[in-house]
């Protein structure tokens, strides 16, 4: 379903602040796989997203979606098939604008944008019932400003406007690192009824290792911009995280894999 | 009653004019409202439909002709900045700034167009000699030709279209755009295409209050736009202020606009009359549309509650 290939990515080249952040990543996802992404900071899991969603232009390498080459098409020209949920909750929506209003709009992702009503009578319905599966309340305030909502439930939101028209691909982005616990956990389940139900094919990033073990099928982990551990099927059901840390000072010749990884 | 007979008698005369800058206050709030963009290409397009309006019509043509040529030419300076910002990548301000200047330029040789210097910097137009559709003349009057009549149908119209727009796919994707442009980018909406489409529409809104003011008045001048920007803006926030918490809806919104304008000339008409230089009008503008301007960031700054985030802790 997604094919990155030897791809590249150098910020501020030729400067003093130069960082390559994707060193010849290599990935392929098979139709299906709900992979967790887990590695230090600098490590270039968001870059990695960044890239695959077209936020500016790799230097070099093929990224492609379902077998459609999308590495020189501009972002909004890949949103057809990539679904996202940013990290920050403020990002994924328009906050002055309704829920139904940003519901609207991302059911006309992907399509192109006439002067038909912006949003109709039986779309509502369907939100209202959409909007359930977060159990968040949400169905009974569709025409609240999402301005108005904590960033708990911006962040499920988000989510469920990532997957409204199905994605090929859904792109997580430490979509539950900006919330307290309890609701994290909640953005969480609803993330995985979701996955499940629409089996999509899902790229999640997290800094919580236990999380990275529990969902998902795979779990790859990176390191200098390059994926250094790949791990599936049977192997990653009986993975610890005690396990999974042996493992990367042993691929990165370091104890790097640190607090900032074992915390949150 | 010296004082409050002319000042009683130039009311109409203010509602006439504000009712005109509502229109160009719209514009501003399509920009610097829905787009969150302060656009000054403004100043220079206002010019552009007067001059464009006139011109055309002294030589003859149909004046509903020549003010819809008055609207695509503010559209064409709308896509110009658009094209700055976007396609060259040069800061949204910049870009209006850049339009508007060079705009003062091609007003003089518009309203020159013919003449043997091919440049001027005013040009008249006598409801004497053309039908125009609104005139200062007719005012007071109470008749069909009074031009308050006109100017309050085309502000209802042109509201009525512009609900209607925004609440289309198109216009929601506009909205989002100025909203939120990550997020914009995400739902597969071109955010750059609704930016210059964005300013196209302003500033069509600003020349066709050009072409109207030039009417009003009765003749078009390169120095028409000037501050139009910041009386825009002053309209925007006068607006705003006093009706902000009753007008939820947009079309309402677009109303206080227009309202917030009226008010302002009746403001201005009533301190000329207390005797304010006229030449101290843009100086007062300016600092009247600053404060209100700071007033939400000293709100925020200095009388916010205590003890939020990254507040001062008390023992």
């Amino acid at each position: 379903m997604l094919e990155v290939k030897q791809v590249y990515k150098t910020f501020n080249p030729g400067t003093i602040n130069e960082k390559t952040a994707l060193n010849g990543l290599s990935l392929t996802l098979a139709d299906g796989d709900f992979t967790t992404v887990i590695g230090g900071n600098g490590a270039g899991k968001s870059t990695l997203l960044n890239a695959v969603a077209g936020v500016w232009p790799v230097d070099a390498g093929t990224i492609s979606i379902g077998g459609v080459d999308v590495t020189r098409l501009p972002e909004h020209k890949r949103a057809p098939y990539i679904g996202r949920v940013f990290q920050d909750p403020m990002m994924g929506t328009a906050a002055t604008m309704q829920i139904e209003e940003n519901l609207a709009l991302a059911k006309r992702r992907g399509r192109p944008r006439t002067l038909r009503p912006g949003i109709t009578r039986p779309e509502r319905e369907e939100y209202r019932e959409l909007l359930k599966i977060l159990d968040l309340g949400l169905e009974e305030r569709l025409t609240a400003k999402v301005g108005l909502l904590s960033g708990g439930q911006r962040q499920a939101l988000t989510l469920l406007m990532a997957t409204l028209q199905k994605p090929k691909l859904l792109l997580l982005d430490e979509h539950t690192a900006a919330l307290d616990p309890k609701t994290a956990a909640k953005v969480l389940d609803a993330t995985e009824r979701i996955v499940q139900r629409d089996k999509l094919t899902t790229l999640m990033i997290t800094h919580n290792m236990r999380d990275a073990i529990v969902h998902g099928n795979r779990l790859i982990m990176m390191y200098e911009g390059r994926v250094v551990i790949d791990v599936s099927g049977e192997e990653k059901r009986k993975l610890t995280v005690e396990a999974l840390l042996d493992m990367f000072s042993k691929v990165s010749g370091s104890d790097e894999a640190d607090d900032t990884m074992l915390l949150s | 009653m010296d004082f409050l007979i002319p000042l009683l008698r130039s009311m109409p005369g203010a509602v006439g004019q504000g009712l005109i800058w509502g229109i160009m206050a719209i514009g501003v709030y399509l920009t610097y409202r829905i787009l969150d963009v302060a656009d000054l290409t403004v100043d220079g397009s206002l010019a552009t439909g007067g001059a464009v309006c006139v011109l055309l019509t002294v030589n003859g043509c149909n004046i509903w002709v020549a003010v819809l040529c008055a609207i695509l030419a503010g559209m064409l300076a709308g896509l110009v900045t658009g094209l700055f910002h976007t396609f060259c990548g040069i800061p949204a301000i910049l870009s209006g700034i850049l339009t508007q200047l060079a705009l003062y330029s091609i007003n003089l040789r518009i309203m020159g167009f013919g003449t043997d210097a091919g440049t001027r910097a005013s040009l008249a137009v006598s409801v004497n000699d053309f039908d125009l559709l609104v005139s200062q003349r007719y005012v007071r009057e109470i008749a069909l030709r009074n031009p308050i009549l006109l100017l309050l149908v085309l502000t209802a119209l042109l509201i009525g279209v512009l609900y209607w727009f925004f609440g289309t796919e198109l216009g929601s994707s506009l909205r989002a755009t100025g909203s939120n442009p990550s997020m914009a980018q995400a739902q597969g909406i071109d955010t750059k295409f609704n930016k210059v489409l964005g300013l196209m529409v302003s500033n069509g809104l600003v020349a066709l209050s050009g072409a109207l003011l030039a009417q009003y008045q009765g003749s078009s001048t390169a120095d028409m736009g000037r501050g139009a920007i910041v009386i825009g803006l002053a309209a925007v926030i006068i607006g705003e202020v006093i009706f902000s918490k009753v007008f939820q809806n947009f079309a309402l919104k677009l109303l206080s606009a227009v309202i917030g304008a009226i008010i302002y000339y009746l403001v201005i008409q009533f301190v000329l009359r207390l005797g304010l230089d006229t030449n101290d009008l843009k100086l007062l503008t300016a600092l009247v549309v600053a404060v209100f301007l700071a007033i939400p960031y000293w709100k925020g700054k200095y009388f916010s509650k205590p003890g939020r985030k990254g507040g001062r802790t008390h023992a």
